[in-house]
């Protein structure tokens, strides 16, 4: 079984990675879908291997609550006794596992890469510190919850004929407290975590004033600027910015990291980006060694002659 | 106001972390220890939540002894009370911390009252379970918000925010409440020096819990895959600029 995740309906593509994390293990795959707003996307779950999509409606259900949601499902298991639960493992997906596994004092894994089934125990391979380190895990439970790593199994279409089915939970207003109650939608544009282009800039950019070059050649590609946490730490961009392990998870076809050492901290917040472009005075940073192409030198000088070079071949 | 934070001492590693021999556990031989990110930060909001709205703050641990170093560092900075949950294991699975958590808040509730606001960092650095704090709240029977970065007290309630990729997301919670804040919420102070010889008189309670272990097991911990990279220097200084942009349109980012 697994959580889909979705905002008032529109699907998040990570949902489809625990979808095909989840035909891995099971001969029948059934999914979830949380309020009546979901009721849509039976068709594309189905598309990605859903037998059964489980259409969960409540009027508590309008909008995200992790404790209705996490009450929502455990009542599904209850029901439907499913072998195990999946779910992304983002920040909603692994919010939610987590209460369902409160709710049926059951074990949780976070993060998991790799799952192999044998009999009633299953091994299991997830990440520590953000990705950097790997443990070999065992989980025994009589219904296996699990979150995988985003970015780990590839989403990928396996049609099937599929059925839905409506689940009415029992939910109250104690459920209703913490749904959201209000929200600041995000101006139109580029984030950090979907950005094409990230330009991402350490404590050798030095100052707040000197991320303008940075910001223009973001601008130039379609861009946006990320930081190190040293640089928030500073004070000198806001922790919106950060990329990292406390900060986003970025994932660009290009992530130009500018005077950034390359700590494990950062490393694991930028390590799923396609290409990495390090520009750093030190041939032997980390971040350097780790890069697919690197520019050594000031990075003061670098990135405005990169900005020079893009607008003299496009001829403005 | 009284205010619980609760937090993981966890090794401050570099560029790289290694493991020890038996891959029980991270090599710390040359490691310093810190509090968990996101948990300095919640530090830092107990303090300021006090001192915003008077009351007491109190820091809790499971761990070491030796965590006894990190609920002295949350003293420093205006933390009134400290208490240790001292296990001799290297760690407790989350259900296992989660119980045993839970059960020391029922004891100290016991004793002073409720706590108004109890908060946890969003997952720990190392283990990354995601949980504990959940877990703790569902315990408690008490509402919980997971990935907090700005909280405001109102009358009997709280308004918490939290990003998430449509927007900021705003929870109207009634206390006593949980919440797992996440790095960005402030920025964390500094301990004066005062607060430095301050936090050295401050007494920390130590218990010794009992939980059961959950069905989660740790096996051993290995290394991922080093990620071999040849690096292409594309050269030095501005003069890298055309290979830069080379390199920019071979990819098709240059539209």
């Amino acid at each position: 079984m697994v959580v889909v995740e979705h905002d008032r309906g529109i699907l998040s593509p990570a949902s489809l990675e625990a979808m095909a994390a989840a035909r891995t293990l099971g001969t029948q795959v059934h999914a979830v879908t949380i309020g009546a707003g979901a009721d849509d996307l039976a068709g594309v779950l189905a598309a990605h291997g859903a037998a059964v999509v489980h259409q969960v409606h409540h009027d508590v259900l309008s909008d995200y609550g992790p404790e209705a949601w996490g009450d929502s499902v455990a009542q599904l298991v209850g029901v439907f006794a499913p072998e195990a639960v999946l779910a992304c493992g983002t920040d909603r997906g692994n919010e939610v596992m987590a209460h369902v596994a409160a709710i049926l004092d059951l074990p949780m894994v976070a993060n998991c890469i790799q799952i192999t089934l044998a009999d009633d125990t299953w091994s299991i391979v997830r990440v520590r510190w953000g990705g950097s380190l790997l443990e070999d895990c065992t989980l025994v439970a009589p219904t296996k919850l699990a979150t995988v790593a985003h970015h780990t199994f590839e989403a990928s279409e396996a049609p099937v004929a599929s059925d839905t089915q409506v689940f009415a939970p029992t939910l109250d207003a104690t459920h209703a407290r913490s749904v959201v109650s209000e929200r600041v939608e995000r101006a139109t544009g580029v984030t950090l975590a979907t950005a094409p282009v990230v330009v991402g800039g350490g404590r050798g950019v030095g100052s707040p004033e000197a991320f303008a070059p940075l910001e223009e050649l973001a601008g130039l590609l379609g861009g946006v600027v990320g930081c190190s946490r040293a640089v928030t730490n500073n004070g000198w961009r806001n922790h919106t910015d950060q990329v990292g392990q406390t900060g986003t998870r970025i994932a660009p076809d290009i992530y130009f990291a500018c005077g950034i050492s390359g700590a494990i901290q950062h490393w694991v917040g930028a390590m799923a980006s396609k290409k990495i472009l390090a520009i750093n005075t030190d041939r032997e940073a980390n971040m350097v060694t780790k890069a697919d192409y690197a520019v050594i030198g000031d990075l003061h000088q670098v990135i405005p002659a990169i900005s020079a070079e893009i607008r003299r071949r496009r001829g403005t | 106001m009284r205010v619980l934070v609760c937090v993981k001492r966890v090794p401050a590693p570099g560029a790289k972390i290694n493991i020890t021999a038996d891959g029980q556990a991270v090599d710390t031989a040359y490691l310093a220890f810190t509090t968990s990110p996101h948990e300095e930060c919640a530090v830092e909001e107990a303090v300021q939540l006090v001192e915003r709205h008077g009351g007491e703050a109190t820091v809790l641990t499971l761990g070491s002894v030796d965590a006894a170093e990190q609920l002295r560092y949350a003293a420093s900075l205006g933390v009134a009370k400290a208490v240790l949950l001292a296990i001799t294991e290297p760690e407790w699975d989350p259900q296992r911390t989660a119980a045993a958590i839970a059960t020391a808040i029922v004891d100290l509730e016991a004793v002073d009252g409720p706590f108004d606001i109890i908060l946890f960092g969003n997952e720990s650095a190392d283990s990354g379970g995601f949980q504990v704090g959940v877990r703790v709240a569902r315990a408690l029977g008490r509402a919980i918000v997971n990935g907090v970065k700005g909280i405001e007290v109102g009358d009997g309630s709280i308004r918490a925010r939290r990003e998430a990729e449509a927007g900021v997301e705003v929870y109207a919670l009634p206390m006593p409440v949980v919440l797992g804040v996440k790095e960005g919420i402030n920025l964390p102070r500094y301990p004066t020096m005062k607060g430095r010889l301050a936090a050295k008189k401050v007494a920390v309670a130590e218990v010794t819990p009992a939980a059961e272990p959950g069905g989660q097991r740790m096996v051993t911990l290995r290394q991922a895959a080093e990620q071999v990279s040849n690096t292409i220097i594309l050269g030095s200084g501005p003069d890298a600029a055309s290979a830069v942009v080379d390199v920019l349109e071979e990819l098709g980012v240059l539209r």
